[in-house]
């Protein structure tokens, strides 16, 4: 049956369009109120995937034997390790440096950068990447930085909103690096020339964001991630950093304790080499692509939790891994940008989620996972959301309420990326609200480390979304971008600093070794290799993802 | 996502894929496990810059696989990679000034307006324009004109005179940022503040708290968002 489509929009979802338009001028001037503690752990409880029984299980080896983890990181952590010790001949080390880097996003270029400012030659440092130089959940962020540095805020503000949004289980030393840093990251974008938008006298424009309870995003647009990317990346090349691309760690080496380099694999010849180094840094980024309990995902193509898998075998402590963000907006209609991100900035400026009806629903800036429980319930239990072509369903964001609010031409001005993106594929989020459903966002936990980036295991550090205990169960908006900066900066510094008093190790698989015969001991019989490396999306695969979610 | 198939042309041979699909996942539908080409799938990292033609055409057509989507006869190329020259210098050491960026990419002077370049973006950005900005001097145009580039190379890889317009960009957006955009005052006494030591108390005297009254102090805590 051919459907007939308006603007975009098939004509049986322009009668709920026509219910939002309605109530929209009564919507703007409605004051709601952010929910209780109780209201708060109702809706969690009740509709968070997180809380959905029978999607974790409790880990069976590793230095975290016992703790709860989604199914789907449980079955990298307790896979065969990728490289086979037998195999492999570790005599010929084709590189030796004072400072490896596995991940080339964010942390690890910020960790490179202020590793040569402690006084590290460049060519003593190695980035080793998956993909490209910047390929990152970094270049996709949009919002926005949380800095408390406006006039009417300060860091203790900053840090109370952390915590609490992280349901008070992040590790408070490392949320006071985070906010106490934040002006001094900002301060050092300044100087390397990232725009953040200002107001005429200079002043940065600083706007909220879910469980933020003073306005402090900077953001350059909706490009925010990616105007501070490829202004680090730029200044990592004239400082002449070198980027082995296309060549992810499969493994790491050690003396039997310590960290000592690193196994690469060039993914189009398959070719190893063996990097020695005094200090490695994991900088790999979180696990949106393994799309925890079937979930689209707003992550990067590379987003496959290598780091982890890293860390765990040479026996580094994870933490908070129970728990994944599911960002509340991600496109839910159409098809093609099924679940990618519509930034928080979109609420932030004033746009609201409005059910089928077009009746407001919830308060619009409660922290992620509350906004995203408040989504389902409105879609799965009260039967209020709308239902795409493909099955979806979704809740309507206001957009069109910015244009109202801010003025005409707001959204394309501020809000470029976002527009754009709807409109090629038809759609007009300045006229017409679009279509948004909860997508797997964020690795909330990580490998555990010190407000040094120190992993506890002797020669490893880690910074970024790989790393945990900075967000505890629920990481607020703008705090992403600020952790990269935070942890990359410091475990770039501490790595530098080990590599300084450090002499070259012995390099072996014995960790391997040991890991292999841990997964003996607890009955794991597995043909799962690990890490995975990248996701495969061949054949039907390309589509069932959009398909198969269950809601 | 229609049920009909097309034909798409990978490299020349053909594949048949449903409709209504990204040139990205036609791709992948077809058989290729994406190492090139393939970055953050959302539009924002510039990975997967695609040239295609279509059935009957004689026009080349660019556009990025992840936010296109693939329609029946296309002929499809990625173009994972431009060797173009990115010029190194030191940011401190340089100014603002009207020829910086003349000098360190002298190549911007071979412009021959042709405007190839923006008939490339598939951002839509005005590259031919930025340039002419640059020739002029006016760096501030040329960095809020270039500031949606996502350094895809697709400009570069058409220009008849080999400017590396996304380099160039590159430049303008950081001059500006560092030289010419007014920096922020309640920035620099935030800081001052923070070398004196200030709030190391305060946020010390919370991670002291016991868990009741920090959550208290938290679900009580004054909320000012609003403009």
């Amino acid at each position: 049956m051919d459907m007939k489509f308006i603007d975009g929009y098939p004509e049986y979802m322009r009668q709920s369009i026509k219910k939002v338009e309605a109530t929209r001028e009564k919507r703007i001037s409605l004051d709601m109120e952010p929910m209780s503690a109780e209201e708060r752990e109702e809706v969690l409880s009740t509709y968070h995937p997180d809380y959905v029984k029978g999607g974790k299980r409790s880990l069976k080896v590793g230095a975290s034997k016992g703790e709860m983890v989604h199914h789907e990181t449980a079955n990298i952590l307790e896979a065969r390790p990728q490289v086979n010790p037998d195999e492999i001949d570790l005599g010929c080390i084709n590189r030796d440096v004072d400072i490896l880097i596995i991940g080339g996003g964010g942390a690890g270029t910020v960790a490179a950068l202020h590793a040569v400012y402690e006084g590290i030659l460049p060519e003593d440092i190695l980035i080793t990447t998956k993909l490209r130089h910047g390929d990152a959940n970094s270049m996709m962020a949009q919002g926005g930085i949380q800095a408390a540095d406006g006039l009417d805020d300060d860091p203790s503000i900053h840090f109370l909103d952390a915590i609490g949004g992280g349901h008070f289980a992040n590790k408070p030393d490392l949320v006071k690096a985070l906010v106490m840093d934040a002006p001094r990251i900002i301060d050092w974008h300044q100087r390397l020339g990232v725009m953040y938008e200002r107001e005429d006298d200079g002043h940065f424009v600083e706007r909220p964001g879910g469980g933020t309870s003073r306005p402090r995003l900077h953001s350059a647009k909706d490009y925010t991630g990616m105007e501070i990317m490829r202004v680090i990346r730029d200044e990592a090349r004239n400082l002449g950093l070198e980027v082995e691309e296309f060549s992810p760690a499969v493994e790491l080496l050690t003396d039997g304790d310590t960290v000592t380099g690193a196994i690469l694999m060039d993914l189009e010849t398959r070719e190893y080499s063996i990097i020695r180094a005094k200090s490695v840094i994991l900088t790999t980024g979180g696990f949106g692509r393994l799309h925890i309990q079937g979930y689209p995902t707003t992550n990067h193509y590379g987003a496959t939790a290598d780091g982890l898998v890293l860390a765990y075998h040479v026996g580094a402590r994870i933490t908070d891994m129970d728990s994944a963000q599911y960002h509340p907006t991600g496109a839910a209609y159409p098809e093609p940008i099924l679940g990618q991100l519509i930034t928080e900035k979109v609420r932030g400026m004033g746009a609201m989620p409005v059910n089928i009806d077009g009746e407001a629903f919830v308060y619009p800036l409660e922290p992620r996972d509350v906004e995203s429980a408040s989504f389902i319930r409105e879609c799965k239990t009260r039967g209020k959301g709308i239902e795409t072509p493909t099955g979806m369903l979704g809740v309507w964001l206001d957009s069109p309420m910015i244009e109202e609010i801010h003025g005409p031409g707001t959204i394309k001005k501020e809000l470029i990326a976002m527009w754009r993106m709807e409109h090629q594929f038809g759609i007009d989020m300045s006229q017409d609200p679009i279509l948004v459903y909860p997508t797997l966002h964020y690795q909330n936990g990580g490998v555990e480390i010190d407000v040094d980036g120190w992993t506890g295991v002797p020669g490893l550090y880690a910074g970024g979304e790989v790393a945990g205990g900075v967000h505890g169960k629920n990481r607020l908006m703008g705090n992403s971008l600020l952790d990269y900066n935070v942890f990359g900066r410091r475990s770039g510094i501490s790595a530098a600093r080990h590599a300084k008093k450090a002499s070259p190790g012995k390099i072996t698989f014995d960790h391997v070794i040991r890991f292999n015969s841990l997964l003996d001991e607890a009955g794991i019989d597995t043909e799962r290799r690990s890490p995975m490396l990248l996701p495969d999306y061949r054949g039907e695969r390309a589509i069932a993802r959009a398909l198969n979610i269950s809601i | 996502m229609g049920k009909n198939k097309i034909s798409v042309y990978i490299m020349g041979k053909e594949h048949r894929v449903p409709e209504g699909l990204t040139i990205m996942k036609a791709l992948e539908y077809a058989g290729y496990r994406l190492i090139r080409g393939c970055g953050c799938r959302a539009g924002f990292c510039g990975a997967c810059a695609t040239i295609y033609r279509k059935k009957g055409d004689y026009k080349l057509y660019t556009a990025l696989a992840c936010q296109t989507t693939a329609e029946n006869g296309m002929y499809l190329t990625q173009l994972p990679f431009i060797p173009a020259n990115k010029s190194e210098y030191d940011l401190e050491k340089i100014r603002a000034g009207p020829n910086t960026i003349l000098s360190i990419y002298p190549e911007v002077a071979r412009c021959v307006a042709c405007n190839t370049c923006t008939k490339a973006c598939p951002q839509d950005i005005q590259v031919m324009d930025y340039i002419q900005a640059v020739k002029r001097g006016d760096i501030t145009r040329a960095a809020d004109l270039s500031f949606n580039c996502l350094q895809c190379g697709l400009c570069t890889a058409r220009c008849p005179a080999e400017i590396k317009q996304y380099h160039v960009a590159q430049l303008a957006r950081r001059l500006h940022g560092r030289y010419l955009a007014i920096k922020s005052e309640p920035l620099s006494k935030r800081i001052s503040e923070l070398e004196e030591g200030c709030f190391e108390n305060e946020i010390d005297e919370m991670i002291e708290l016991k868990p009741e009254d920090l959550r208290k102090r938290y679900f009580e805590r004054e909320i000012k968002v609003s403009e």
